[in-house]
């Protein structure tokens, strides 16, 4: 097999970069925390790394993200610096949000991440208000909005698709379905098999994705988002994956079988995405290339770390600063 | 007595209860699997699973559900996870669950049990962390009840089940795992009954939640320095037992009152006000409060530890407390 071409290969290549990126920072994250460094409630996108970055991936720096409370891959993805975004989930000062959001408030807006929820759907109407925001504005702005399929059976949820569809909205609504709500699977929550389904009802195309498969999910996020700025309204993408972790950092997992866990090993993202380079003859056959980029985002990232740890902590005066714009 | 942790103590309170009335169902979000804090572990083994449901991420339709329940019927215990989401049943709690009884001119009860667990512990930031129920009590047609002790959880729980009316029943989730003496047998605790945690002569403390042991706390140091306070929990919130925060500051002559939430529009306002309305002529000085900033909940370790109302700012209440005089001299 040959090779798919030079600009190609790059473009390919970033996104195994941008995969490992996000899985070194969130490896560092729940080092950190088990250290005592990070402190909160850290909800972890290790192994889900695809879906954010294959759909991030092809959206324009003035496009909108919002994520939901499993945010960190959503604002990496869309080009949040990982220093600052460190910093915030230490506590410190030099944050993106000055120690006052933490893991589940990020909000990048200099490259568009609008912000993150603690609330489940929480930011599923606020992507319509991007949305409106964005058809008002006429630039073909779209936004982009993350959410669990725990989010599926929430109220705002069901009015969100429901608004998107009636006025046309350009959005895209991106379900990343791990298969569980915290402990629970998704078929004790539903019996709607596809969260597709969902989108049928409101007279939203839909599809749904491998989401460990990065390709795919770039694939379906560039028809919704064409079809979003050509004013032809909301999209639902299902991307089906898998969280190979607990709930939150410090969660044993105890709900789930074993089984399960060895099931999804083959299907991890990044490894799944370097074999294909492989057979696309991107990687060599000793993936050395791709090693090189593993290493390099590590070290990248030990650097981030230290940087966010040396970071002075937010003034106390700062606590009671901003509670209104003034 | 035996030692039981504030959790474990709700636990089995909730298992007693169901022992004893068919009617009581749980609602909740993984509540068959415990929940993140294991109040229900073992439950839905002991019961079944259409007795301990685990619903959807679905807050309002559960709320209303278990309102609607509740007037034909069954005895449901919601679980709202933490408190800040329930804001998003907040229609089914405040316009029916609290008002069908008088809008039906008695003709429904709403026996309904709400348990939430809020407050600040861990950096969960701003969405994981507020204290709310100043938002309750002024809906007349809610019982607001907030235990600071194991055993209190436990007897104040089982009346909350047995009340013909919707309480809401905050857990602090700094207070799962502290321990306390639980009897054997665990009595319903009547509801508008506060507990005097200490007794004092200069200063009367009314503490709620997790600021009873602050408060408690605060009264070993100041007693170094001689100054002798009341510390009162009032346990339920409303009702509100007045008249035992009455006849304490009629001997002390002072009063702080100190509660986890945001100080503006906070109870402590409330008690105040209560309070000066009839007993202003035995007050040496005004009615401090100890309370949040005016602000949300930052996650930063530093900024929470900041924003969070303790031992030290109930010393220092006090401590203004006594420093005014009636005359305007110091005292
Ligand atoms: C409104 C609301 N209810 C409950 C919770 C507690 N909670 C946090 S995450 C979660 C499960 C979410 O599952 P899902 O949407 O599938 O996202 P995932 O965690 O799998 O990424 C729950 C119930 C919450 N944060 N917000």
């Amino acid at each position: 097999m040959t090779s798919i071409g030079a600009a190609e290969d790059r473009a390919l290549l970033d996104l195994l970069e941008r995969m490992w990126l996000i899985r070194a920072f969130e490896e560092k994250v729940s080092d950190l925390y088990a250290r005592g460094h990070i402190s909160g409630l850290l909800h972890l996108g290790i192994g889900q790394e695809g879906s954010a970055v294959g759909a991030c991936s092809i959206l324009r720096d003035d496009d909108y993200v919002l994520g939901s409370h499993r945010a960190h891959a959503h604002a990496l993805a869309k080009g949040a610096d990982p220093e600052r975004l460190m910093a915030e989930l230490a506590g410190r000062s030099t944050g993106y949000c000055a120690g006052k959001g933490g893991s589940m408030h990020l909000v990048a807006l200099e490259c568009g991440f609008v912000t993150a929820t603690g609330v489940v759907a929480g930011s599923i109407p606020l992507g319509l208000g991007t949305a409106l925001a964005g058809q008002q504005a006429g630039m073909g702005q779209v936004t982009v909005v993350f959410f669990g399929d725990g989010a599926g059976q929430a109220g705002p949820f069901h009015e969100s698709l429901n608004l998107a569809s009636l006025w046309k909205l350009p959005l895209v609504f991106l379900c990343e379905n791990n298969g569980y709500a915290e402990f629970t699977p998704l078929s004790a929550h539903t019996n709607i098999e596809r969260l597709t389904h969902y989108a049928d009802t409101y007279q939203i195309p839909s599809t749904t994705v491998e989401g460990n498969d990065v390709l795919a999910v770039q694939a379906a996020t560039e028809q919704a988002v064409e079809l979003a700025r050509s004013g032809g309204g909301p999209s639902f993408i299902e991307a089906l994956t898998h969280r190979p972790r607990g709930h939150y950092e410090g969660d044993q997992a105890k709900y789930r079988e074993l089984s399960e866990r060895e099931e999804w090993k083959e299907k991890d993202p990044i490894a799944r995405f370097e074999m294909y380079l492989e057979q696309q003859n991107v990687l060599s056959e000793d993936a050395s290339e791709a090693r090189t980029i593993e290493a390099d985002v590590r070290q990248r990232i030990e650097a981030v770390a230290e940087a966010a740890l040396d970071a002075p902590w937010p003034a106390p005066e700062s606590l009671t600063s901003q509670v209104l714009a003034s | 007595m035996p030692e039981l942790r504030y959790i474990d103590a709700i636990r089995r309170a909730l298992q007693e209860e169901m022992e004893n009335d068919e009617s009581i169902v749980i609602l909740g979000e993984d509540v068959t699997l415990g929940g993140p804090f294991g109040a229900t572990t073992g439950l839905a083994d002991k019961f079944g699973v259409t007795r301990v449901r685990n619903t959807p991420i679905s807050e309002g339709a559960v709320m209303g559900m278990a309102v609607g329940a509740s007037l034909v019927g069954l005895r449901p215990i919601v679980e709202i996870m933490f408190v800040d989401f329930i804001t998003l049943a907040m229609d089914q709690l405040v316009n029916h669950a609290a008002k069908l009884h008088y809008m039906s001119g008695g003709q429904l009860r709403v026996p309904l049990t709400v348990r939430v667990q809020g407050g600040i512990s861990g950096g969960y930031g701003a969405h994981h962390s507020q204290s709310l129920e100043a938002w309750f009590l002024h809906v007349p047609g809610l019982k607001v009840v907030a235990p600071a002790t194991a055993s209190d959880a436990a007897g104040l729980l089982k009346s909350a089940i047995r009340d013909d009316n919707p309480v809401l029943f905050l857990e602090h989730r700094a207070l799962y795992w502290t321990g306390g003496e639980v009897g054997e047998v665990i009595e319903p605790i009547i509801f508008g009954r506060a507990a005097i945690r200490r007794a004092g002569t200069d200063a009367t403390v009314v503490a709620v939640s997790r600021m009873v042991p602050a408060a408690l706390e605060a009264a070993e140091r100041l007693e170094e320095s001689g100054t002798s306070i009341e510390v009162i929990d009032p346990r339920t919130l409303a009702p509100l037992d007045l008249d035992t925060i009455l006849e304490s500051v009629r001997r002390t002559g002072r009063l702080v009152v100190a509660h986890e939430a945001v100080t503006v529009g906070g109870i402590g306002g409330e008690i105040a006000a209560q309070v000066q309305e009839v007993a202003f002529a035995d007050l040496t000085g005004p009615v401090l409060r100890v309370g949040a900033p005016f602000a949300p909940v930052a996650s930063s370790p530093v900024l929470e530890k900041l924003f969070a109302p303790g031992v030290d700012a109930i010393v220092d209440a006090v401590q203004r407390s006594l420093a005014f005089s009636r005359d305007g001299a110091p005292a």
